[in-house]
């Protein structure tokens, strides 16, 4: 009997450009490992991120969506991570209406010099992610 | 929009990616990608024949743009933007796609996963930069101006350093003299420097240098603008002496019948309401305090007026507004001290004091002339108490961090106190030594073993009078006994705060501080004396708790970071800003309310939006705030966005 295929999720990440991105340029500088699952997405800040582009991602597909920013008070921007904060917090009120568990929209406070922090929360979303199964939506548009 | 002509260049760096990446793979994968003129790989593209077959590629095949898919964009996005620009594409258009720390380094060994994400990778940043607009670099004019906020140790240093590479300075201090907390102190550990031989020297630099304008007695009212071009009001307060007609003799001072606490002298001197701060003030004019004057409480004293031959005094004088234009702005608002009142269980005593109030009992200009007297009969102290942490470390009573400086002035305090009264005893309470600089630890040690100044480690837990004594109680954790001292002058190392007005100043210039007031720094490891507002610096213990050479050095160094900018003829700012459709724009003002730097305006005629693009950072919030996409974020508008997710949602691993 053919071994069923392990589900592989596709998580969308949208990553600060000053914290959460350069984490990432270490995870990988250190040779961290953690699961190809993760698109990364380069923003300038994570107060850039439209909760709309959170929607596009999970309405196209994506099991999981993850935004990752400067920790709080160290904004390149001041105050961008708050703005995101309290964007993601609606987005997800509004994303148990539609369906959706807000389970898989993660956002995260990571460091440029958090490497490890990086590496560790994108195998932990992965695994969550993994878990909670294909997103509903694309069942339904495979249909 | 017509289609660009794009032109991928993947990277093996080496093995780095082309271990784990099947390079030739990718370029299969891409060469027929919409958009796509040209794709080849190479073993390290940023070498010179690299380069030279990226330039060579452009030529030939008539690129107008490329994307390089290699190492983070930190490393060699500057490098192949160059490159660009030098081939006659706009830098805009070279975008990286990074498929080495983000994709072959993390996923060793799993070469088909990394491939399929690498290809998903540059064929989002081929997405983005299909839509990607020519820009070019705003070019904006530079005032080679300083203005420095707060004359101590730390404003000085920066003024004279930046005064005499050629710069005008602005220094604005908010008390009558310049000179800060350094000149109420009697002498530097470690060299035993006398304070007024160090200072001084570097006050009347300041106030004869012919690049610096002085305001003291002032504060900044306002400022706009930014890096470059700041506009800055100062607020001269009114001294209620005519300057031009003052010729310094004094009579003034003598004949002013108000007796108030001195602050230069922490109280325990006296000046009147009219007054001069201490011997050596500079600018050497007197001010009347209107806080403390009859004259302005209402009485008809005009006892200094009577006494001045010269009419100076003018009781009408009012505070003046000054406007001047700068390119930078340093602040280096300084500290205050925790209040010795700060912990109900110390008595509130006039023998129990402050570090700096028994800086100014050892001064030679102090109110004891130098000589160890208590504050309460005059009479020498023979058993005096020191105590360090107070406040400091103790997030119960005062703040959770370490004031940095104690340890080694209360080691000055107890040398310089032996050395007044050597048949007296010297108690120090610790918790633990921080002596953690060049020659600091052998100060310290050199108390203990050789000055035999008893160090005791542990907390007090009370001070209270008996009698003509003060009773201190404490515990020593080394023998676990409690102890009892019988004190005559009792000294508290209160912690290091930051200038209260510092936060309101923060709020004016836009800058950011700390749970506890003290300015915040652009990174506290790599960029420690500049703000995250570019063309804003900061020095000295505006920052944090610091001694004087590292403050000399953080003066130092936003001095030269100033002097670096100033190095230019004009500065460029990056295009990729928000701006504001016009026609769409229906001037709600939340774009305005949300944008952290000030840098949207209402117009008020036209009632839309208005981007000032040298102010604006690029962040991009008000594009996401907008409620009509009126403001876009250049080269990251919706669109893109929307496409870049697409593809990234595309395939499935």
């Amino acid at each position: 009997m053919a071994e069923e295929k392990e589900f592989q999720p596709v998580i969308v990440g949208f990553f600060c450009n000053w914290c959460t991105a350069t984490a990432a340029d270490l995870a990988g500088t250190l040779r961290m490992q953690y699961p190809a699952n993760i698109r990364p997405i380069r923003t300038m800040c994570s107060g850039s991120v439209d909760p709309v582009y959170v929607l596009r991602a999970l309405l196209g597909g994506a099991d999981g969506v993850i935004v990752g920013g400067c920790t709080p008070g160290d904004c390149h921007y001041v105050s961008g991570n708050y703005k995101a904060r309290r964007r993601m917090a609606i987005l997800k009120t509004m994303l148990k209406t539609l369906g959706i568990e807000d389970d898989r929209v993660w956002i995260r406070w990571i460091s440029a010099a958090e490497g490890a922090k990086f590496a560790r929360t994108m195998r932990e979303v992965t695994e969550s992610i993994k878990k909670l199964g294909p997103n509903p939506l694309r069942e339904d548009w495979s249909i | 929009m017509k289609e660009k002509r794009i032109g991928v260049f993947v990277c093996h760096c080496g093995l780095n990616i082309a271990g784990t990446v099947d390079v030739e793979q990718v370029v299969e994968q891409i060469k027929d990608y919409p958009g796509v003129a040209h794709a080849e790989h190479y073993i390290y593209m940023c070498s010179d024949p690299g380069q030279e077959l990226v330039r060579k590629a452009i030529k030939e095949k008539g690129l107008d743009g490329i994307i390089m898919s290699n190492c983070s964009p930190s490393l060699h996005q500057a490098t192949f933007r160059k490159l660009a620009a030098s081939e006659g594409v706009n830098p805009y258009f070279c975008e990286i796609a990074n498929i080495r720390e983000q994709c072959s380094w993390p996923h060793a060994g799993d070469k088909e996963t990394a491939t399929r994400k690498a290809v998903a990778i540059i064929k989002a940043i081929i997405e983005k930069l299909r839509r990607n607009i020519s820009l070019t670099p705003l070019v904006v004019p530079l005032t080679k101006r300083v203005l420095v906020i707060g004359a101590g140790v730390a404003g000085m240093q920066a003024a004279l350093d930046i005064a005499d590479s050629g710069y005008e300075v602005v220094l604005v201090e908010q008390s009558p003299s310049i000179g800060g907390h350094t000149a109420q102190l009697s002498e530097t550990f470690l060299t035993g420097d006398v304070i007024p031989g160090l200072v001084s020297p570097m006050m009347s630099k300041i106030a004869s240098h012919p690049n610096i304008s002085l305001y003291a007695y002032s504060e900044l009212e306002d400022v706009s603008g930014y890096v470059g071009n700041f506009q800055v009001s100062i607020r001269r307060k009114a001294t209620s002496v005519d300057e031009s007609k003052c010729n310094y003799c004094g009579l003034c001072l003598e004949s002013c019948p108000v007796k108030t606490a001195s602050e230069f002298d922490r109280e325990l001197a006296q000046r009147g309401a009219i007054y001069i701060p201490f011997l050596e003030a500079l600018p050497q004019r007197p001010v009347i305090d209107r806080e403390t004057c009859r004259h302005f409480g209402g009485d008809k004293c005009q006892a200094c007026q009577e006494a001045c031959p010269q009419n100076a005094i003018d009781f009408k004088q009012e505070d003046t507004i000054v406007e001047e234009e700068v390119g930078a702005i340093i602040v280096a608002t300084g500290y205050e001290l925790f209040p010795c009142t700060g912990i109900a269980e110390y008595a509130s005593d006039p023998d129990v004091i402050d570090g700096l109030q028994f800086e100014r009992l050892l001064s030679p200009s102090g109110p004891t002339s130098g000589e160890v007297r208590k504050p309460s009969d005059g009479k020498i102290p023979e058993q005096v108490v020191f105590l360090q942490c107070v406040g400091s470390r103790d997030p119960e009573h005062g703040v959770s961090y370490c004031s940095r400086v104690c340890c080694m002035y209360v080691a000055k305090h107890a040398l310089l106190y032996k050395q007044a009264v050597p048949e007296g005893q010297a108690y120090v309470f610790y918790m633990d030594i921080r002596s953690d600089a060049k020659g600091y630890e052998e100060y310290v040690k050199k108390m203990v073993d050789e000055e035999r100044v008893l160090y005791l480690r542990g907390r007090v837990s009370r001070i209270f009078r008996d009698g003509d004594k003060l009773k201190v109680w404490g515990s020593d954790t080394l023998t676990g006994k409690s102890i009892e001292i019988a004190a005559d002058l009792v000294v508290l190392a209160t912690a290091m705060v930051p200038n209260p007005g510092a936060k309101e100043l923060a709020r004016k210039l836009n800058i950011i501080v700390d749970q506890y007031g003290f300015i915040t720094e652009a990174h506290i490891k790599l960029r420690p004396v500049e703000t995250l507002t570019a063309g804003i610096y900061l020095a000295g213990t505006a920052q944090w708790p610091r001694d004087l050479p590292d403050t000399i050095a953080s003066a130092s160094g936003a001095a030269s970071k100033i002097l670096s900018l100033f190095s230019r003829r004009e500065l460029l700012h990056e295009p990729t800003v928000a701006v504001v459709d016009p026609e769409v724009c229906r001037g709600c003002g939340q774009c305005v309310a949300i944008c952290a730097f000030k840098a949207i305006e209402l117009d008020p005629v036209k009632k839309v939006a208005w981007v000032n693009e040298a102010i604006c950072d690029g962040c991009g919030a008000c594009a996401v705030t907008c409620p009509s996409g009126a403001m876009q974020h250049r080269n990251w508008t919706a669109r893109q966005f929307f496409e870049v997710i697409d593809i990234a949602t595309a395939e499935y691993v």
